[in-house]
């Protein structure tokens, strides 16, 4: 029960920030200079009486309160507008991409809790020799090396000379998993590298505080093996402040990785963010950051419930 | 339990042979991500690539810059110059079944001329209507005649074809689902991931392109060292405008190869001479010209681009049968670029130019800067984004702007709209009314000689008016997989898929 009221409040919390957050993002897009009827024409010979058919077309000549209120009074019936650079549904553009962020995020998340707890309980239980130098070292260059630069790398050795993976774009899983699978592995570790060395880092500070509490002191007192001690007794707690940034970090990931989606040609949301703002394409960006928002949120609230499972004492 | 490797086997062989079925594949890199996929209402060039697979057109341009039909079977100028009458060829389908008849190309040209957002509308402007002769035969019936000006207009994007019953059922979702008469039809899209088409089994030419591909997939991979990287690896076998800087990393790279054209754009500085309060710095023809001649387009093209562009200093490439030889791209002159400031009063000009945020312009600029500064003029690199310049250009809220234009076959379409006093891209609102006499004239012009000369006399005009400062003409390069065959290099930048043979 108390359970179920924290999360109820968590999303009544979240209801107003979205709609804050959304009417925000609205009217910093109409306080950008440039015209998105000139935009959508580009340089092509447009007079006029065409750019006030675009702006009629697409709304753009109606005040923006009646804009804004259009725009709501659609997303609250699940419609997002047109995007207007391809005329496609907002809805049906983000529910296409939705799939491939999701399946990015994923695969950069497992790659980042495989490599960043493993190295901070290392790092953690070999405090100052040569196990913690070494996973510390590797943390850092994990944080220090830029995404796009290692994503250059990366093509360079493992797609141009050794030709184990695909340079860049996206197959759907249904039509060639396995073209679909390699086509996520290059992508997957240059977010998910950068991601696990600030999860070590995290991973270590919290092992070390646990390593010193005084019911690992006990547990050692009895007897248990140290890895018993460590995995069983110290992890379970240190996890708590790596679950809120690993959410975090999901979170942000799920809002688009735009550098890394541009040097992969990833569609997904990080590409179709800065597309969209360049191109003025207002209903897509308005789509996306609502989207964007809720899932940054769920994630959030994910991580709520794995304190729950996690730390029983919660559910008391 | 002992059946699972088994299983697994059959999965994986079963994976494998998809991959393997998919060798007619042909996988283009785009240098972005196409617009809507409408005819009508398509304005990126890299949009022409999937729509010239998708959609075939009355005529099309062959590389000499000639016409050559497509969907028309052949025309007829009536001898006043003001009708034009097509026949079409016979028995040809749309994807969907539909006739492609004369009440279809009616109706095509009635969209284009009157869909909210029409970009074709002002490529149309002198048609006043079209009338059905017979089932096969069309009249286009104009305004004035400019015959030769419709026709290849019609070889473009205004010259595609869309299927009537389906632009009428889509509406504002006929882009996303295209349905046209051209040899591939529309499979799906991802937005910025890919485009799929597949080969159109009822196709009128399909004697002639039975070894085309299967499949094509067109993938925006908009930075050219990715789409590189992506072609060396062969996740795609023709990557699209690469940049002169790419071209040493093939050199030595057995599996791909490069291949090129003269590009029919041009880059050129726009002096706001009419255009607001602003147009005050560039309104004496004498500061533009001093500008002009302080610039060293040869050494802007051998440092920048390797030599691999052209120094241009008229809206066609000196390749072309336009270009006024008379009139050759002139020396740097720093010492007349002084006198010509020192006469016109205004011996320490200082000015601002509008630059987008891309690489080649950008560079351009700075060296365009240090050698205005030897003639003593200051001039302000402003960065704007497209979408800024675009509407501060429009607004004349600029000095001068560096732009570009990717260039049209005929010559009209690289210049009317862009310098006559209506043009609707003339953003410097400069006017002669003398240059739009013999730009009409050209329009007009029944001959190809004829029309020479009349460019030439523009080109004359051109070169004491100085409203623009045509810098440099790109060549387009195309990278090409290995296994790429039939491959033709278009002036217009354009993928011709017809021919092309992909080995396994």
């Amino acid at each position: 029960m108390r359970f179920l009221l924290f999360i109820g409040r968590r999303i009544a919390l979240a209801l107003p920030t979205v709609l804050i957050l959304s009417t925000l993002i609205f009217l910093l897009q109409r306080m950008l200079p440039g015209d998105p009827a000139l935009a959508l024409a580009g340089g092509e010979a447009v007079d006029a009486r065409m750019l006030d058919e675009i702006r009629h077309k697409y709304g753009l000549d109606l005040p923006v309160y009646v804009q804004y209120g259009r725009w709501l009074a659609g997303a609250l019936h699940g419609y997002l507008g047109v995007s207007m650079r391809n005329d496609i549904g907002v809805s049906e553009l983000l529910a296409g991409k939705l799939g491939i962020t999701l399946q990015l995020a994923l695969a950069s998340m497992a790659i980042a809790l495989a490599i960043g707890i493993p190295l901070g309980i290392v790092a953690a239980t070999r405090k100052g020799r040569l196990g913690d130098a070494v996973a510390s070292g590797l943390a850092l260059t994990g944080i220090s090396i830029p995404h796009f630069w290692l994503g250059i790398l990366l093509v360079l050795a493992f797609s141009v000379h050794l030709n184990w993976f695909p340079a860049s774009g996206y197959v759907p899983f249904r039509e060639d998993p396995v073209r679909s699978v390699m086509g996520f592995v290059l992508p997957s570790i240059v977010l998910g590298t950068g991601i696990a060395g600030v999860l070590m880092r995290h991973m270590r500070s919290a092992m070390l505080d646990a390593l010193q509490a005084d019911y690992v002191r006990t547990a050692r007192a009895k007897g248990l093996s140290e890895w018993r001690v460590v995995l069983r007794h110290a992890l379970r707690n240190a996890l708590m402040p790596v679950v809120t940034l690993g959410a975090i970090e999901f979170g942000q990931l799920l809002a688009g990785a735009v550098l890394t989606e541009q040097v992969f040609s990833i569609p997904g949301f990080g590409k179709l963010l800065v597309d969209s703002v360049l191109n003025r394409d207002y209903q897509v960006v308005q789509g996306l950051v609502l989207v964007s928002s809720v899932m940054f949120i769920a994630a959030s609230l994910l991580a709520d419930v794995l304190y729950f499972v996690i730390n029983p004492r919660l559910r008391t | 339990m002992r059946k699972l490797p088994s299983l697994l086997f059959l999965t994986l062989a079963a994976c494998l042979a998809g991959h393997a079925a998919a060798q007619g594949v042909l996988r283009i890199g785009l240098n972005e991500d196409p617009d809507t996929l409408d005819p009508t209402l398509n304005r990126l060039a890299t949009g022409r690539q999937p729509l010239t697979a998708l959609c075939d057109k009355l005529f099309d341009v062959k590389t000499d810059l000639t016409l050559t039909p497509q969907l028309a079977a052949g025309y007829e100028i009536a001898k006043d110059g003001l009708s034009v009458t097509l026949k079409l060829r016979p028995g040809v389908k749309f994807h969907d079944g539909e006739p492609v008849d004369a009440q279809a190309v009616r109706y095509n040209i009635g969209r284009h001329m009157q869909l909210p957002g029409s970009l074709r509308r002002s490529e149309l402007s002198m048609v006043d209507h079209v009338d059905v002769v017979d089932a096969a035969t069309v009249r286009f019936v104009l305004k004035a005649p400019q015959a030769n000006l419709l026709l290849f207009g019609l070889a473009e994007r205004a010259g595609m074809m869309v299927a009537p019953q389906a632009a009428q059922r889509l509406g504002d979702r006929f882009g996303s689902q295209p349905v046209c008469a051209g040899e591939y039809r529309f499979v799906e899209r991802v937005p910025q991931g890919r485009i799929v088409v597949e080969k159109f089994t009822d196709y009128w030419d399909a004697a002639q392109t039975k070894g085309d591909p299967d499949r094509i997939e067109y993938l925006p991979i908009s930075d050219s060292t990715v789409r590189l990287s992506s072609l060396r690896s062969g996740q795609i076998q023709i990557a699209e405008r690469l940049t002169p800087a790419d071209l040493p990393q093939l050199a030595g790279d057995a599996r791909a190869k490069i291949v090129s054209a003269s590009d029919l754009g041009y880059h050129y500085i726009r002096y706001n001479s009419g255009n607001g309060a602003r147009a005050a710095t560039f309104r004496d023809v004498r500061v533009r010209r001093a500008v002009d001649l302080a610039i060293d387009r040869r050494v802007l093209v051998k440092a920048l681009f390797n030599d691999q562009y052209l120094a241009g200093n008229q809206f066609v490439n000196p390749n072309s049968r336009y270009y006024d030889k008379a009139h050759p791209v002139p020396a740097r002159d720093v010492a007349a670029a002084r006198r010509l400031l020192q006469e016109a009063g205004v011996p320490r000009l200082a000015f601002s130019l509008l630059v987008p945020p891309e690489r080649e312009r950008q560079e351009a600029a700075q060296m365009i800067q240090a050698m205005l500064a030897e003639a003593g003029i200051t001039m302000k690199i402003e960065t704007q984004e497209d979408a800024v310049m675009l509407q501060n250009a429009r607004r004349g809220d600029f000095d001068a702007i560096f732009n570009f234009w990717s260039g049209r076959p005929h010559p009209d379409g690289n210049i009317y709209a862009h310098i006559a006093c209506s043009g609707p891209q003339n953003d410097s609102k400069f006017c002669d009314p003398e240059l739009d006499k013999v730009m009409v004239q050209a329009r007009e012009a029944t001959s190809d000689g004829e029309r020479e000369r009349l460019y030439r006399q523009v080109n004359a005009i051109l070169a004491t008016d100085y409203p623009v400062s045509v810098l440099w003409h790109r060549r387009t390069f195309t990278g090409l997989s290995t296994k790429v065959s039939g491959f033709v290099p278009h002036p217009d930048s354009t993928i011709r898929v017809k021919g092309i043979r992909l080995q396994p």
